[in-house]
């Protein structure tokens, strides 16, 4: 059998196992739409959520980020778990208590305003279709590059399955669907990962390979890796490098802050039984993202490591040192025709060098006493290395099916959540929330049903013809969470003499400090020639990369309310009672 | 002020005393040891792991992962220390 119908195979069968699992979880009620009954045990609650909140940022691209920046990938591990306590501790068990379906309904409420609650939908809803644009993309692209079938076709493909499971099941099917993808995810991205560690290391855990000696050797593979990358001109892999420590501080801070308002992730929350349930679950959903988000830097590490020593086989400099052009593997050979990898053999010496030729220092010294002139291999997509590992290490053939397979799984589970938020922000906060209280339970059902399907059709469009911003635009639905939503969530539960003034005005300048912030350098909305200032180290203002603006946008949604709500009168008594009310597990007594 | 509120407000007290140990932890192995000072922290080494680069890429998820649960068990005992648990 091929490796073409191998993959279809493997892929066709996850399908079936969805849309299967979405006829036997039907949604009946629109509490089993929106929040599956609150019938789901914390630790299924939190394997579905580690699926929703996965994403094909983190299954594709965020191991190949860590393999190139080294010790400041951190911020990306860390900035994404640790949004987790953050959810734990400050939003999801008072949430949880306050009962009700969706996140701009509570900001809704505990603000006493309908426009709080409208401002709340636009965020929601901004943030989720930037977001939902990249899965969709993320899907056409696996199906298109392992079944050879064009973007559009993988794309249609994908749509089709997320309608049928997403609009029949509602979360109710989401969250068994999701199950599943986790479990294809995490076997997916793991088993290529113990046999490299197994291969390189001996050790078959990837965590504790990472920290083994080499096979046959003495030397521990991360001081090797350090010593490999200087000796090529780049900054040693375990130390500051790639983005300085400000923007790491700032970048931690605002994924944190970001994956903590993620409205689609908080409403997992509102699916178990009970507060307690909540809290535990968050801890549940930690477990299950950790075990991926603890191998990402074996496999980050581990690939650049067989990159580098595939191209540089012995000692730089001499005769054996070098990878002929001619006798490169396979893998590279495929690669190249999809024009995310591609040399240029600029001394013409016919063999390949690949060094930091941005380094001034090294550069001159290559050039000097190796003869090079520049490094070439002149296009290396980041977002090829998980997909590549299997290939690069030789593994079989159903492991590469599998990690397509697993990457589907990532990019349909995150849209499902992404498009049941969109669709519940629709029919519930805008339809019968704010334009048609009297609506029917079952009319509403069915507006979120057309409400979904239409969100379906608009990601998918511009899934085929994004506007060209896909890395920037999971930057900017992050800083919007961190600036608008979470610091208005938390001063809702923290602090009983918020008033509907400072929170509308808290996030009205969280949200546009931060796309002003962001539109300045990356072009008024990402329009490319319309930036006002070079999006560059020395142009950014006080040096603040703008993907790490967020966590400044938060600071001054938090800074204005406060000094609104000191000059505004305080929140009626029905509400300060409300607060206290969420604030304990059980208040009737 | 009722013998509800004092209690309800005791146990809001001693609720963001926890909330205020789990947060410094949480700053503590993420920013400090992972960001801050894991340069000089990288002279130590666990395993193969410079330590630094550990906390950043390893240690801070895991103490993550053990806060959460560790707030939900005290939580717990907290809820029903003040009779405010559910069922």
């Amino acid at each position: 059998m091929d490796q073409q119908t191998l993959s279809l195979l493997v892929v066709g069968a996850t399908f079936a196992l969805y849309i299967g699992i979405a006829i036997w979880a039907r949604a009946g009620t629109t509490s089993e739409f929106y929040v599956a009954g609150r019938g789901i045990n914390p630790i299924a609650n939190g394997m579905a959520t580690a699926a929703d909140w996965m994403s094909a940022a983190s299954f594709i691209s965020m191991a190949g980020l860590i393999a190139f920046l080294g010790f400041t990938g951190g911020a990306y591990l860390m900035g994404w778990t640790g949004g987790y306590v953050l959810m734990a501790l400050l939003l999801a068990p008072y949430l949880r208590k306050f009962g009700k379906f969706t996140v701009p309904e509570f900001i809704g409420d505990r603000f006493y305003s309908k426009t709080a609650r409208i401002i709340a939908v636009i965020a929601l809803i901004v943030m989720s279709v930037t977001y939902v644009i990249g899965q969709m993309r993320g899907v056409g692209i696996a199906f298109s590059n392992i079944l050879e079938v064009p973007l559009a076709t993988g794309l249609i493909a994908g749509m089709t399955v997320v309608f049928i499971y997403a609009v029949l099941g509602g979360m109710k099917g989401i969250t068994y669907t999701q199950i599943a993808q986790y479990v294809i995810m995490i076997f997916a991205y793991t088993v290529p990962a113990v046999f490299i560690a197994i291969t390189l290391t001996g050790n078959p855990i990837p965590q504790l390979g990472l920290g083994s000696t080499l096979q046959g050797s003495d030397t521990y593979l991360l001081d090797a890796l350090d010593q490999t990358m200087v000796d090529l001109g780049f900054h040693a892999y375990t130390e500051v490098g790639g983005m300085s420590m400000l923007n790491m501080f700032l970048l931690t801070l605002a994924l944190m802050i970001g994956t903590a308002g993620l409205p689609h992730v908080i409403i997992r929350f509102f699916t178990v039984p009970r507060v307690r349930d909540a809290r535990k679950s968050a801890g549940w959903a930690l477990v299950f993202i950790g075990l991926l988000y603890t191998t990402a830097p074996a496999v980050g590490a581990m690939a650049i490591w067989n990159l580098v020593n595939t191209v540089h086989p012995g000692e730089i400099g001499t005769e054996e040192g070098h990878l002929a052009y001619e006798d490169r593997p396979a893998w590279m050979d495929r690669w190249e025709q999809t024009g995310l990898l591609a040399f240029e053999d600029k001394n013409e010496d016919g063999v390949i060098q690949y060094y930091n030729d941005a380094n001034p220092e090294f550069a001159a010294m290559a050039e000097e006493q190796y003869g090079w002139e520049g490094s070439e291999i002149v296009t290396l997509d980041r977002d090829i290395m998980v997909l590549a590992n299997p290939e690069i290490a030789g593994l079989p053939g159903w492991v590469i099916a599998l990690v397509a397979a697993g990457g589907i799984a990532a990019a349909l589970s995150t849209a499902a959540g992404l498009l049941l938020a969109i669709a519940s922000a629709i029919s519930h906060d805008l339809l019968k929330g704010v334009f048609m209280p009297r609506i029917s339970e079952k009319r509403e059902l069915m507006a979120g049903r057309i409400a979904m399907g239409v969100a379906i059709l608009f990601a998918g469009y511009l899934g085929l013809n994004p506007p060209g911003f896909a890395a920037e635009v999971v930057a900017l639905a992050f800083g919007l969470a961190a600036a608008s939503l979470f610091p208005t969530l938390m001063m809702g539960i923290f602090m009983k003499k918020m008033n509907k003034e400072g929170a509308i005005a808290g996030m009205l300048v969280g949200l546009l400090t931060t796309l002003l912030y962001i539109f300045t350098y990356k072009g008024w909305f990402f329009f490319s020639g319309t930036a006002m200032l070079p999006d560059t180290p020395e142009g950014w203002l006080l040096g603040v990369n703008p993907t790490g603006f967020g966590a400044i946008g938060a600071v001054f949604n938090f800074v204005t309310a406060y000094i609104v709500m000191k000059l505004t009168k305080e929140p009626p008594q029905d509400i300060q009672d409300l607060v206290e009310s969420v604030r304990v597990p059980r208040t009737e007594s | 002020m009722s013998q509800e509120d004092l209690s309800r407000q005791a146990y809001w007290r001693a609720h963001l005393r926890l909330l205020g140990i789990c947060l410094a932890i949480w700053f503590l192995v993420s920013f400090v040891l992972g960001i801050l000072v894991s340069q000089p922290l990288n002279a130590i080494q666990l395993g193969g792991y410079p330590l630094g680069f550990w906390f950043a890429q390893q240690g801070s998820i895991y103490t993550f992962i053990i806060l959460i649960f560790v707030y939900a068990w005290r939580m717990n005992v907290l809820d029903r220390k003040f009779n405010v648990h559910e069922e």
